[in-house]
C-alpha cells in the first residue's frame, strides 16, 4: 500500500543546531502515528515540516506522492502546539470565520457535537477552560473534513480527565477512517492512541514500530522493582542481572522471572516491597537513550 | 483574493474591536476629554498681551511702540497677516511704511488699541476688518482629530498584528488556505472604516459641546480624514510586517507617533520653528492630513486648494503599502 504520506532524508538545520536530522518514515492511511520523545527531540521541527508550516533544509515530502502544494492546505487539519485564536469573539464565531477559509467543510452541527462543543457555544474564547479550548481547536483542525489530521501535544498541560477525554475523541477520529499524525511526550498517549511509533531523540528517530512490537523487541516480559537500600552493592555491580536505578528504586528487566525471584533469594536480597510490572513505553524509553523522558 | 474569506476576516477583526470595551472607550474618550480640557483652559480669556503685528521700521519715534504689555510681533508681508486680523490671531496690524492700521470690527481689543493709538498722537490711517475670531479650539479640533486617527492607525494596526503573531494566531491562519493579501486587506479595512466612525463621533460629540468652525465641504473632510488613515495604516503595516516582540513593537510604534504629534503642528503652529522642522514636517503623514483638515475646516478649502497634500498622502500610503506588503510574514 502506498504511504499517504512519505518522508525522506528529511534535514532541518538551524544556525548551529540540527533539529531534525536525516528522517525518514510514511503513514498509512488510515492510520495513527506517533512522534514520541522529549522536548527538543524534534517533533514538533518534523511535524510543522510535514504541515508545510516550516520548510525543510533538505529532504522530501510526499503526500500521496506529490510534493506538498497549496492543495495539501486544503486537505490537512492542523492543531498547533501553541496556538491562540483571536480574542473577544465566541466559540461559534470562530468555528464560521475558519470554515469560511476552506471550500469544502464539514457540517458543523456535526462537529459540534462529535467535539463536545455544545455547552459553551456563546463563550468567548478567552473565557474557555484548558480542555474546552483544546476541543475547539481540535474541531476547528477538523473543520474542512481532513485527510490528515496533524495533533502537536493536544494534551500536554490537560488534567487527567480532560486528557481521557481528548483520548476519547482521537479514537471516535480514528473510527472515521482518518490518518492521524501526533507528537506527544506521553509514553501512555503514545500507547493509548497510535498504531505506530516513532521515537526521536536528538533529531532522529531511534526506534520505529507498533508500541506492542517495539515493547517485545526490546524486552524481556518483566520489571522487577526493588527498593535501592535492598539490594547489596555486590549485586548491583554483578552483570548477571540488567539493572538500572531510577530514584530510590532498582529495576531489574527479567525474561525469566522464577529464575530471578530465584537468583534474588540466593543473594540474600529481601523482597519486601517488591513491585513486579509489565514493562512501558517509559522503560523503552530509557532503554533506547539511557535518558529519562523529560516532561 | 476570495471575498468570502476576506468578508469573514473583516468581520471577525472588526468584533474583535467592539467588544473590546477598554480599547474602543479610549478610542473615544481621549480625543473628546483632549478637546473639552483645551476648550475649558482658552475660554477663559486669561491672555494678558494684546499683539500687535508691525510691518517695516518705525521712520521716527513712535510712542505707542513704548506702551507695555503689548507684544509687538514683527511681520513680513500684509497678505498673510490681515487675515490674523480677521480671525483674531492678531488684535491690530501696523504698515509703518504706508502710515496704515488695520483693525477688526468686532474686536474689543482692537477698539482699545485704537484708543490708545490715538492717544499716543499718532496719525495713522484707519482700515477695518471684520470676522469672528478663531478660538484655539477652532485650530485645535483638526490637530487632535489626526492625533487619534494616528495613534489608532499605527497602534490598532501595527500592535494588533505583532501581538497575533506573538501568540500565535497568525501562524493559525498560515495553515489555512487564507491568504496574506486577504488578511491584511481585511486588517486595513476593518481599521479604516473603524476610525471613519470613531472619527465621525467624536467629531459630533465635541461639536455639541464645544461649538467649532466648519466652513468646507464635508465630503471633503471625509476624503482628506480616510486618505490620512490610510496612510497611517500603512505605515503601521510596515510595523507589523515581520516583529514578533510586542515590547520592541510598541517601542518603534512610540518612536513614530510622539515626534510626529509633536513635529506636525498638532498642538502649536510651527510657524515660527526653524525652517529644518518644517522641512522634516512635510514628511509626516499628520503633518498633511491635519494642514489639509484645518484648511478645509478653517478657512472653507476644496478639493483644488489641498491637492497638494492629497497627493503627498496618496504617494505615502502607495509607497507604505508595497513595502508593508511585500515585507509581511505569518512567522
Amino acid at each position: 500500500m502506498q504511504p499517504l504520506l512519505e518522508v525522506r532524508q528529511l534535514v532541518k538545520q538551524y544556525r548551529d543546531v540540527r533539529a531534525v536530522d536525516g528522517i525518514s518514515f510514511g503513514i498509512e492511511p488510515g492510520t495513527c502515528v506517533g512522534l514520541l520523545g522529549p522536548n527538543g527531540a524534534g517533533k514538533t521541527t518534523t511535524v510543522e515540516m510535514l504541515e508545510g508550516i516550516i520548510p525543510a533544509t533538505s529532504g522530501e515530502i510526499l503526500f500521496r506522492g506529490r510534493p506538498i502544494d497549496d492543495e495539501f492546505r486544503q486537505s490537512a487539519g492542523i492543531m498547533f502546539q501553541n496556538t491562540a485564536l483571536q480574542d473577544y469573539i465566541t466559540v461559534q464565531e470562530t468555528l464560521n470565520l475558519f470554515r469560511s477559509f476552506y471550500q469544502h467543510t464539514r457540517p458543523l452541527d456535526d462537529l459540534i457535537e462529535s467535539c463536545a462543543l455544545g455547552d459553551f457555544l456563546n463563550r468567548d474564547v478567552q473565557k474557555l477552560s484548558g480542555g474546552q479550548r483544546q476541543r475547539l481547536l481540535l474541531a476547528v483542525a477538523l473543520l474542512n473534513d481532513p485527510e490528515i489530521l496533524f495533533l502537536d501535544e493536544p494534551t500536554t498541560g490537560l488534567d487527567p480527565q480532560a486528557r481521557r477525554n481528548f483520548w476519547q475523541l482521537i479514537h471516535n477520529i480514528k473510527s472515521e477512517q482518518k490518518t492521524v499524525a501526533l507528537t506527544t511526550h506521553y509514553m501512555d498517549e503514545a500507547y493509548q492512541l497510535c498504531d505506530v511509533i516513532a521515537i526521536m531523540d536528538r533529531g532522529r528517530i531511534i526506534a520505529q514500530g507498533s508500541p506492542e512490537q517495539l515493547l517485545k523487541s526490546h524486552f524481556e516480559n518483566s520489571v522487577i522493582s526493588l527498593p535501592f537500600d535492598h539490594v547489596p552493592a555486590a549485586l548491583k555491580e554483578s552483570c548477571h542481572l540488567s539493572l538500572h536505578r531510577r530514584n530510590s528504586q532498582v529495576e531489574i528487566h527479567s525474561n525469566d522471572l522464577n529464575s530471578s525471584i530465584r537468583s534474588l533469594l540466593e543473594q540474600g536480597v529481601s523482597l519486601e516491597q517488591m513491585q513486579v510490572r509489565s514493562p512501558t513505553l517509559e522503560d523503552l524509553f530509557l532503554e533506547l537513550t539511557g535518558h529519562e523522558l523529560r516532561a | 483574493m476570495n471575498t468570502r474569506r476576506f468578508v469573514a476576516t473583516l468581520a471577525a477583526r472588526n468584533r474583535e474591536f467592539l467588544r473590546d470595551r477598554m480599547a474602543l472607550s479610549w478610542n473615544i474618550l481621549l480625543p473628546v476629554l483632549i478637546v473639552m480640557g483645551f476648550a475649558f483652559a482658552f475660554t477663559s480669556d486669561n491672555q494678558e498681551l494684546f499683539k500687535v503685528g508691525v510691518k517695516g521700521k518705525p521712520p521716527e519715534e513712535i510712542g505707542f511702540l513704548t506702551i507695555q504689555h503689548i507684544k509687538f510681533i514683527p511681520v513680513g508681508d500684509l497678505e498673510s497677516s490681515i487675515p490674523k486680523v480677521e480671525r483674531h490671531q492678531l488684535d491690530m496690524l501696523l504698515d509703518l511704511e504706508l502710515r496704515r492700521y488695520w483693525i477688526n470690527r468686532t474686536s474689543a481689543k482692537g477698539y482699545i488699541l485704537e484708543q490708545l493709538l490715538t492717544a499716543s498722537g499718532s496719525a495713522l490711517n484707519k482700515q477695518t476688518v471684520s470676522g469672528k475670531e478663531i478660538r484655539y479650539v477652532d485650530w485645535l479640533i483638526p490637530g487632535v482629530l489626526g492625533m487619534n486617527v494616528m495613534f489608532s492607525s499605527l497602534f490598532g494596526v501595527g500592535y494588533v498584528i505583532v501581538r497575533y503573531r506573538k501568540n500565535g494566531v497568525l501562524k493559525r491562519l498560515k495553515a489555512t488556505p487564507l491568504t496574506p493579501f486577504e488578511f491584511l486587506s481585511a486588517q486595513v479595512v476593518s481599521r479604516l472604516w473603524l476610525i471613519i466612525m470613531v472619527t465621525s463621533l467624536v467629531y459630533a460629540g465635541t461639536d455639541i459641546f464645544v461649538g467649532f468652525r466648519m466652513h468646507g465641504s464635508y465630503l471633503t473632510l471625509l476624503l482628506v480624514l480616510a486618505l490620512g488613515t490610510l496612510s497611517m495604516i500603512s505605515l503601521g503595516l510596515i510595523v507589523a510586517a515581520r516583529m514578533a516582540n510586542e515590547e520592541a513593537a510598541n517601542g518603534l510604534l512610540n518612536m513614530l507617533s510622539w515626534p510626529m504629534m509633536l513635529l506636525s503642528g498638532v498642538w502649536f503652529s510651527l510657524e515660527g520653528s526653524p525652517p529644518v522642522v518644517q522641512q522634516l514636517a512635510l514628511l509626516l503623514p499628520l503633518t498633511h492630513l491635519t494642514d489639509a483638515a484645518r484648511k478645509v475646516m478653517i478657512d472653507g478649502a476644496g478639493l483644488w486648494e489641498i491637492r497638494w497634500h492629497l497627493a503627498v498622502l496618496t504617494v505615502m500610503t502607495a509607497l507604505f503599502m508595497a513595502i508593508g506588503a511585500r515585507t509581511f510574514r505569518w512567522e
